[in-house]
């Protein structure tokens, strides 16, 4: 895996933004001047309660929409990784891998050994290689989002952004996928982007977050200064708390909610 | 109820073996539309025996003075090879219309006829007939200016709602489709039920009885413009059944490409309303048999589908001019058979190829 390593754009920043504003016809404004800068070859973390206008920032992100006010700029390929997949046509997982080389694949033309070569090595350096055969539909959730990882692989962009990856997951998946993530951004290379609302698994992958509120406020930095214990409460209205532990000789940070205390 | 010969049969279809077995499939299934058309030189009510039709067909062309004259000849080449080519090249072009459709849709119960264009040439058809157009090719150029004329205004009312999308193109087609129909019922109650009715009613339940080489030349060459880029598509169709918002971020113009299909497949199912009349079910049915056989790769599935869709129209064209003394019309043939076919192996399958979720 880490044969392939590749370099980070060369400024430093694999997505900036500046004052991004964007509302929808019927709900309003969901951004308001947001302002990002997102390293290259780092895992950035998008956190905020549900409605707050995530999913519309990675879709601005992925030129899905189009920002109504606010600059943006995007250093290399972007690839999209969708939340839990479901299919019409029970395709192979072979074949639903195929399809992230879309773009590398002519109009009237289908995919070559070079191409099934990448889904096949995607697969693989995901560990899933036994799937391939199998039919998309039959996988559990957690398959499931690893062969959409393996999708976004095969195209080989250099940013890969995910719409709230664990949501659906349970706890084995769930941190399956944030140590791919991790792995992801360390070996290739690659610039990572995923929206989620649990704080904690922020703290597990990324390297960096932007904490959205759903009044439109947000900040962004690296993920110890920005995930401070009151931030978190505002955003959340939550208490949280940071805890250190010892686990197996090795220090761990760790981030839970307080519920005690009602 | 656990039946063993059941589960055999499925096993035997929808094993994982079901890659390779889509590689045998494509060359069987041409074999046996190849032998079928052979045969159905045979079948009439006048005797040919093999070595004399294979004679007139493969080389009398090729010898300077050919018995022309002789009633043989004329049965093989006059009566039956154009109506065998015709019939072949309509269910080859439905059946594959159809399976893009559905894919494009990402609707099980989505034929050909969704965007109106069958509807559009069916009231082209029979307003020539009304009018008194009684030649042939003059009925298939009005259905097929005005199967062409229906993709057009569903196009254009799709564009004025700012609807692009799948359910756009199927309202557009349904209203489309709708305003033709009703406009067709409309010429077939003021027609002359002495004259013009009986064509009209014979005419839109679809026959291949007067095939001529005039309409196989016709039918292939619209289907040599629009079936090879269909197949050259049907890659990118798989894509686009993901969804709109999916294949979008997988970088693909999902518009333009859902236009480009729904073109070609209006082409393909004007010309073959223009020279055969309504011929019904081929495009709803023949997709969904090729998705239990080899599995709901758009790449595999238009081929067998369109295969499957010729062997299937030819058999029924076969069965409409021998079965009784007279003529059956194939539209109704395609229906009463092709239900019931597809009852059973809708049982035995269980609908493979479509997502439980």
């Amino acid at each position: 895996m880490t044969e392939n390593l590749s370099p980070p754009a060369p400024s430093g920043f694999a997505l900036e933004t500046r004052d991004v504003s964007f509302a929808y016809a019927k709900a309003g404004k969901v951004l308001d001047g947001c302002t990002v800068s997102i390293k290259a070859g780092g895992v950035f973390a998008v956190l905020g309660p549900n409605g707050c206008g995530k999913t519309t920032l990675l879709k601005i992100f992925l030129g899905l929409l189009k920002p109504s006010a606010g600059w943006m700029k995007i250093n290399g390929e972007i690839t999209f990784v969708p939340q839990l997949f479901q299919v019409t046509f029970s395709y192979s997982v072979l074949d639903m891998v195929l399809m992230g080389r879309a773009k590398k694949i002519g109009l009237f033309s289908r995919p070559a050994a070079p191409d099934i070569e990448a889904a096949q090595s995607a697969l693989a350096c995901l560990g899933v290689a036994d799937l391939a055969a199998r039919p998309f539909q039959e996988l559990s959730g957690g398959q499931r989002q690893l062969v959409m990882l393996a999708r976004a692989l095969t195209a080989e962009a250099e940013i890969l952004i995910l719409d709230e990856p664990a949501s659906a997951l349970d706890l084995k998946n769930q941190f399956l996928l944030l140590t791919w993530i991790k792995r992801l951004s360390r070996e290739r290379g690659l610039t990572i982007v995923f929206s989620t609302h649990l704080p904690q698994h922020a703290l597990t992958a990324a390297d960096e977050a932007l904490l959205m509120s759903s009044g439109g406020r947000h900040s962004a930095g690296p993920i110890r200064e920005v995930m401070s214990e009151e931030k978190l409460f505002e955003l959340y209205g939550v208490p949280l708390k940071f805890i250190n532990f010892d686990y197996q000789g090795r220090p761990v940070e760790s981030l839970v909610p307080v519920f005690a205390g009602t | 109820m656990f039946n063993r010969r059941d589960y055999k049969i499925e096993r035997m279809i929808m094993s994982d073996h079901k890659f390779k077995q889509s590689k045998i499939m494509i060359p069987v299934l041409f074999a046996a539309l190849a032998v079928l058309m052979l045969l159905s030189l045979l079948i009439g009510r006048y005797p040919v025996s093999a070595g004399e039709a294979f004679h007139i067909v493969f080389v009398s062309p090729f010898v300077e003075q050919a018995a022309t004259e002789d009633t043989r000849w004329i049965v093989v080449q006059i009566l039956r090879l154009p109506r065998i080519l015709l019939a072949t090249m309509a269910g080859l072009g439905r059946a594959m219309a159809g399976g893009a459709m559905q894919g494009v849709f990402r609707n099980p119960l989505v034929g050909p006829e969704i965007l109106g264009v069958s509807s559009g040439a069916a009231f082209g058809g029979v307003l020539a007939i009304f009018l008194g157009f009684g030649e042939l090719p003059q009925i298939a150029a009005s259905a097929f200016a005005f199967g062409c004329l229906a993709l057009v205004l569903a196009f254009i009312l799709a564009g004025a709602a700012r609807q692009h999308g799948v359910i756009g193109l199927v309202l557009a087609g349904l209203i489309i489709g709708g305003f033709f129909g009703s406009a067709t019922g409309l010429l077939t109650y003021m027609a002359d039920p002495e004259t013009k009715l009986p064509n009209i009613v014979y005419w839109l339940m679809g026959s291949f009885a007067a095939a001529t080489y005039d309409q196989v030349a016709f039918m292939a060459a619209v289907s040599l413009v629009a079936m090879p880029p269909l197949l050259g598509l049907s890659w990118r169709i798989n894509i686009l059944s993901l969804g709109d918002a999916d294949a979008k971020a997988l970088g693909v113009k999902i518009n333009f490409l859902r236009w480009l299909i729904v073109v070609l497949v209006s082409l393909v199912v004007a010309a073959q309303v223009a020279v055969s009349g309504g011929v019904g079910w081929v495009g709803l049915i023949m997709p969904h048999l090729a998705r239990m056989l080899v599995g709901p790769d758009h790449v595999k599935l238009l081929p067998v589908s369109s295969l499957l869709g010729g062997i299937y129209l030819l058999l029924m064209d076969d069965l409409a001019r021998s079965l009784t003394g007279g003529e059956i019309p194939i539209g109704l043939l395609t229906s009463m058979i092709g239900t019931p076919v597809f009852a059973f192996f809708f049982i035995k399958l269980h609908g493979k190829g479509w997502s439980n979720d």
